[in-house]
């Protein structure tokens, strides 16, 4: 036997970066928009959604909402009062489950979800502050929701996280009035480790600052395709060399 | 927390490269931003690795310091803390040089002898 070194040079999750391609293949032929909504458990994602997507097909954008989950329908059933596609997606396979989506979940169940119907497809990722920032699923945007009732400090703790997200709504800002919170510091903390990020003070609860949120939302699909244009000609105009190193990786996060 | 499905993706990306030959030796490249705790790495790497070509290899993980590079300044500099603010131009646009990586770098395989002195050069 003899002992070959082999050079791989290759990012450890590019495999599930060309599945996430593959998916975003799939959203651009459609012409929808995806967004993937992370969080920690009970910040709020799903009490978020219905408030902002209740009555958003009537103003014209149509939104659909695929929910991650480790078990259960509970967030999907509340949601498909709104009368908007919902589709679950469990990520347990017997006993515990992921702790996130990764492209290939996603890839899974699009069969269920009405890509042609829809302007806006909002993946709800599993409650989890660090593995879903790791794995692109093939969106868009990503937007984190952080509560008043979690610590200033989770943007310095979870950085990969808050450097991920181009949108952090700071959701239950009906309860600082009841809690010892500095929510500026919160926000300073998050353009610590991501200046380029949006930050938006919301209360899903009172509908405070969600009008803000839902007109983001509808505006999207216009700036992400005003976005791929600016990218096209970007490419087209400097005829640079790409050295094909799988070491450009950095270049996706905040490009708010 | 996320060291398990790391360890996943780089088992996968191994064994993908290995080509059904035994792994002796995985050399890593791993950013200070990536928030890896590279011993809980190493214990999880063994275990999702049991049963597969790369069972029993040994891990040599290069530790990538997280250096910035302001945009206005040109200023370089290493942080320890997550702080993405220049020192001399304050809040602005940053760019992160290295600390990202989250590579499989090489690998060490056996080789039938025979196939290895034929190899192309």
């Amino acid at each position: 036997m003899h002992r070959t070194k082999v050079r791989v040079v290759e990012d450890a999750l590019d495999a599930n970066n060309t599945i996430a391609s593959a998916n975003r293949g799939d959203f651009d032929r459609s012409n929808v928009t995806v967004v993937n909504l992370m969080s920690a458990p009970g910040a709020g994602k799903t009490t978020l959604l219905e408030s902002a997507l209740n009555g958003i097909d009537e103003e014209g954008t149509r939104v659909g909402v695929l929910e991650g989950d480790v078990q259960g329908s509970f967030d999907a059933d509340r949601l498909s009062a709104l009368h908007i596609p919902v589709v679950q997606l469990n990520t347990d396979n017997g006993f515990g489950g992921e702790c996130h989506l990764d492209a290939n979940m996603v890839r899974s169940a699009l069969p269920s979800v009405p890509l042609e119907d829809l302007d806006v497809l909002i993946v709800e990722n599993v409650g989890n502050l660090v593995c879903p920032a790791e794995f692109r699923i093939g969106e868009d945007s990503r937007i984190m929701v952080c509560s008043v009732t979690e610590g200033e400090d989770k943007p310095l703790k979870y950085p990969l996280m808050f450097r991920a997200c181009e949108l952090v709504i700071i959701n239950k800002v009906d309860l600082l009035q009841h809690l010892d919170f500095d929510v500026d510091l919160l926000e300073k903390n998050v353009k610590q480790v991501n200046h380029d990020a949006t930050v938006m003070r919301v209360s899903a609860k009172t509908g405070e600052g969600v009008d803000e949120f839902r007109q983001w939302l509808k505006d999207l699909p216009a700036r992400v395709a005003a976005e791929a244009a600016h990218d096209h000609d970007h490419e087209h105009g400097h005829d640079h060399e790409h050295g094909h190193t799988h070491d450009h990786d950095h270049h996706e996060h905040a490009t708010a | 927390m996320h060291e398990f499905d790391l360890s996943n993706a780089i088992v996968q990306t191994v064994n993908k490269h290995a080509q059904g030959r035994r792994v002796t030796h995985v050399t890593l490249r791993i950013g200070r931003l990536r928030q890896v705790v590279l011993k809980t790495l190493e214990f999880y790497v063994a275990i999702v690795g049991k049963e597969t070509p790369c069972e029993g290899a040994t891990l040599e993980i290069i530790d990538v310091p997280a250096v910035l590079v302001c945009k206005t300044c040109q200023h370089e500099w290493e942080i320890e803390i997550p702080a993405f603010i220049c020192p001399t131009c304050g809040p602005g646009a940053v760019e992160v040089k290295t600390g990202e990586e989250f590579m499989v770098e090489s690998i060490e395989v056996e080789d039938e002898e025979e196939a290895a002195c034929t190899a192309p050069r």
